[in-house]
């Protein structure tokens, strides 16, 4: 087995502020994964507004810089990878799908046109046959056709719809990752799930691996192997997702997993709001806790000095 | 439970109403049929959900409402009248002095992007007295007392009125807003996707504020959001919206556990579940362009359940069972697709 992706204990900081008040805020501590590149798998990370999981995206895709640690992609790290040429074949691997499709798209601009685009820089492709067939392919994958799409502005289109554009896009250069920031949750609930299964089918028919950021816990169970939950930049529990999800044994994990809107419960009115001390006292701890294997695979941040955990801790 | 037959409770009524876009350009006239033939009542005192997909005409349908509409939206027929305690208007008729004196003291609206309805260069302060202090018609010590007493008493802390929108967090701009909307305690509330931009934890909380608030005034909310999960844990009844029309109204419970229109039936099924791996349906199709909605039944094309008569004939919005109504030829056929688990809890 090689690594498809490596990220070895990365860690970002930005510092705000001025020169006599310098604030360095810690958007990412120290996190590690891998992603073998004999399994294609749907890889889930989870976490609240400013967890840091769409700074860890942007350092994968290498449009941050790692303040610590590296990010290997194909063994090769992000400042190994100099000059266009080198890019563009890191770009035709990893491929981003962005949170709202109707503000990736120009809403001036053809839809089509950023296929063709994204057909002539990354896939090399010259001549028109060639382009459209590309175009073509792609679109297929995502349950769409060129003749549907050639011409068509974004307003024309639903959001389910343009988001599967904007998937269809990435796919071109037949990429062996995908990073999806939050992809459905500007899409429309009943138009979430046929995005939530393209995912699931490009793993299955097409092998792509899919890094899927998200808050929402239930996609989240229903579509991904493994995931990391993050916790203000640490990863507080890390190991396979209908495991972790179903009984998840971090606090802060479990604040998330309460915080659910159960559907079970309709009409019964139950919306007693997550107790949160729990997972900030816990918080209290992360800092200076590590992440601990347990007997089922999973990982979870433990503080140093506690106690040994029992089977139901 | 709140009878149907007690019309005096009703807070709203509204009887077949049609708010069209109208735009006559060049001499071709266009119109977008955003709300179409509508009748239902908001009762006293309970939330009313309204769900529907982007472009399905829900917010045309509550800005109707909230009498908040222009040019090129009209209404072009149907009625819509509110009664307060022991005044009755209605809106379209009305002067506009008469329809200010209700904004905001009767009636008034949680918006969505509380990042764009808080001036970002003022502070809170000012938003409630531009907002609150005329309909009150208190003086400004008794305002601000009865200001901070609204804040305690939905944990807000006080200071938030000398900060600016950006100083605080999504959550808590989304409270303010909502402290903003029910500091007048107004006996009806519209609430326009308030929870859609938040996380869940955050989600979960500010829910439970609009629930509370809503049960301690005692005023009736008309809620609206895409997310049936949502729906599912704060509405008493829910309204499902399809292309600019009313297709099936119940109890929350009822149309979880037994939906009667197929496009219900499909929203409950396909949202995920923790626990639950089987394979979640999604919706071929896409909404449909309301400037030439589809003959018959508007749903028809998407529909499996479709026969030849939904494609010529509009189904009535017909009462099929306790407070349970739907427009669908062949709603006695319905099934749900799925079924729900052990609920939890019993309502506290």
């Amino acid at each position: 087995m090689t690594a498809l992706l490596d990220v070895k204990s990365v860690s970002k900081e930005f510092s705000s502020g001025g020169i006599l008040s310098r604030e360095k805020v810690k958007a990412v501590v120290d996190v590690s994964f891998t992603l073998r590149d004999d399994t294609p798998e749907i890889f889930t990370i989870i976490g609240e507004s400013g967890s840091g999981k769409t700074t860890l995206a942007r350092m994968i895709l290498g449009l941050e810089v790692p303040t610590n640690g590296d990010i290997l992609f194909d063994n090769q790290g992000a400042r190994e990878r100099r000059g266009r040429a080198a890019r563009l074949a890191f770009m035709k691997r990893v491929q981003p799908v962005f949170q709202n499709p109707f503000e990736a798209f120009n809403p001036l601009k053809q839809v089509d046109r950023y296929l063709v685009s994204t057909a002539r820089a990354l896939l090399g492709a010259t001549t028109e046959d060639e382009i459209d067939k590309a175009m073509d392919d792609a679109l297929q994958k995502v349950g769409l056709s060129l003749a549907e799409i050639k011409g068509r502005y974004a307003h024309e289109l639903s959001g389910g719809q343009l988001q599967r554009v904007a998937i269809a896009r990435a796919l071109i250069p037949n990429p062996a990752l995908l990073i999806a920031d939050e992809p459905v949750s500007m899409v429309d609930a009943s138009l979430r799930m046929s995005i939530v299964n393209l995912l699931r089918d490009l793993r299955d028919t097409y092998g792509v691996s899919v890094i899927y950021i998200t808050h929402d816990l239930a996609t989240a169970y229903y579509i991904s192997d493994r995931l990391i939950i993050m916790q203000r930049g640490h990863v507080v529990e890390m190991g396979p997702a209908r495991a972790v999800l179903e009984a998840p044994e971090h606090p802060y994990s479990q604040l998330l997993r309460a915080s659910i809107l159960s559907v079970d419960d309709a009409g019964m009115g139950n919306l007693k709001p997550a107790d949160r001390t729990l997972a900030e006292a816990a918080w209290n701890d992360t800092g200076t806790g590590q992440l601990v294997e347990r007997p089922d695979g999973r990982m979870v941040r433990r503080a140093i000095v506690s106690s040994p955990f029992t089977a139901d801790a | 439970m709140i009878m149907t037959t007690m019309q005096t409770d009703d807070v709203l009524t509204v009887k077949g109403l049609k708010a069209y876009y109208k735009m006559g350009y060049f001499g071709i006239e266009r119109e977008v049929r955003a709300v179409d033939d509508v009748t239902m009542s908001i009762r006293r005192n309970e939330i009313y959900g309204i769900a529907g997909e982007s472009s399905s005409g829900k917010t045309s349908l509550i800005k109707t409402f909230a009498a908040a509409i222009r040019p090129p939206l009209q209404i072009v027929g149907g009625s819509m009248t509110y009664r307060f305690g022991d005044k009755i208007i209605d809106p379209y008729a009305a002067t506009k002095a008469q329809v200010d004196a209700i904004r905001w003291k009767n009636m008034s609206y949680i918006m969505q992007g509380s990042m764009s309805v808080l001036n970002p260069v003022r502070k809170i302060r000012r938003a409630f007295r531009d907002f609150a202090l005329r309909p009150m018609g208190l003086n400004e010590r008794q305002f601000w007392l009865a200001v901070s007493q609204h804040l305690e008493r939905l944990n807000l802390p006080e200071r938030v009125l000398n900060s600016y929108p950006h100083e605080l967090s999504g959550g808590m701009r989304q409270r303010v807003t909502i402290a903003l909307a029910t500091v007048c305690r107004p006996q009806f509330i519209i609430a326009d996707e308030p929870t859609t931009a938040l996380d869940v934890v955050v989600q979960k909380d500010v829910l439970a504020m609009i629930r509370d608030v809503q049960r301690e005034i005692g005023s009736s909310v008309v809620f609206v959001t895409h997310d049936m999960s949502v729906h599912a844990n704060i509405a008493d009844r829910i309204g499902i919206v399809y292309a600019g029309r009313l297709v099936e109204e119940g109890p929350t419970r009822t149309l979880f556990t037994a939906p009667r229109h197929p496009y219900t039936a499909h929203l409950v099924a396909s949202l995920p579940r923790i626990g639950d791996l089987s394979k979640k349906p999604s919706l071929d199709g896409r909404p449909p362009n309301l400037a030439d909605p589809p003959k018959g039944c508007r749903f028809h094309p998407r529909c499996p359940m479709a026969v030849a008569k939904c494609a010529t004939e509009v189904p009535p919005m017909e009462t099929i069972g306790p407070d349970h109504r739907s427009a669908c030829w062949r709603a006695d056929e319905v099934r749900p697709l799925t079924t729900l688990g052990k609920p939890q809890e019993a309502r506290v």
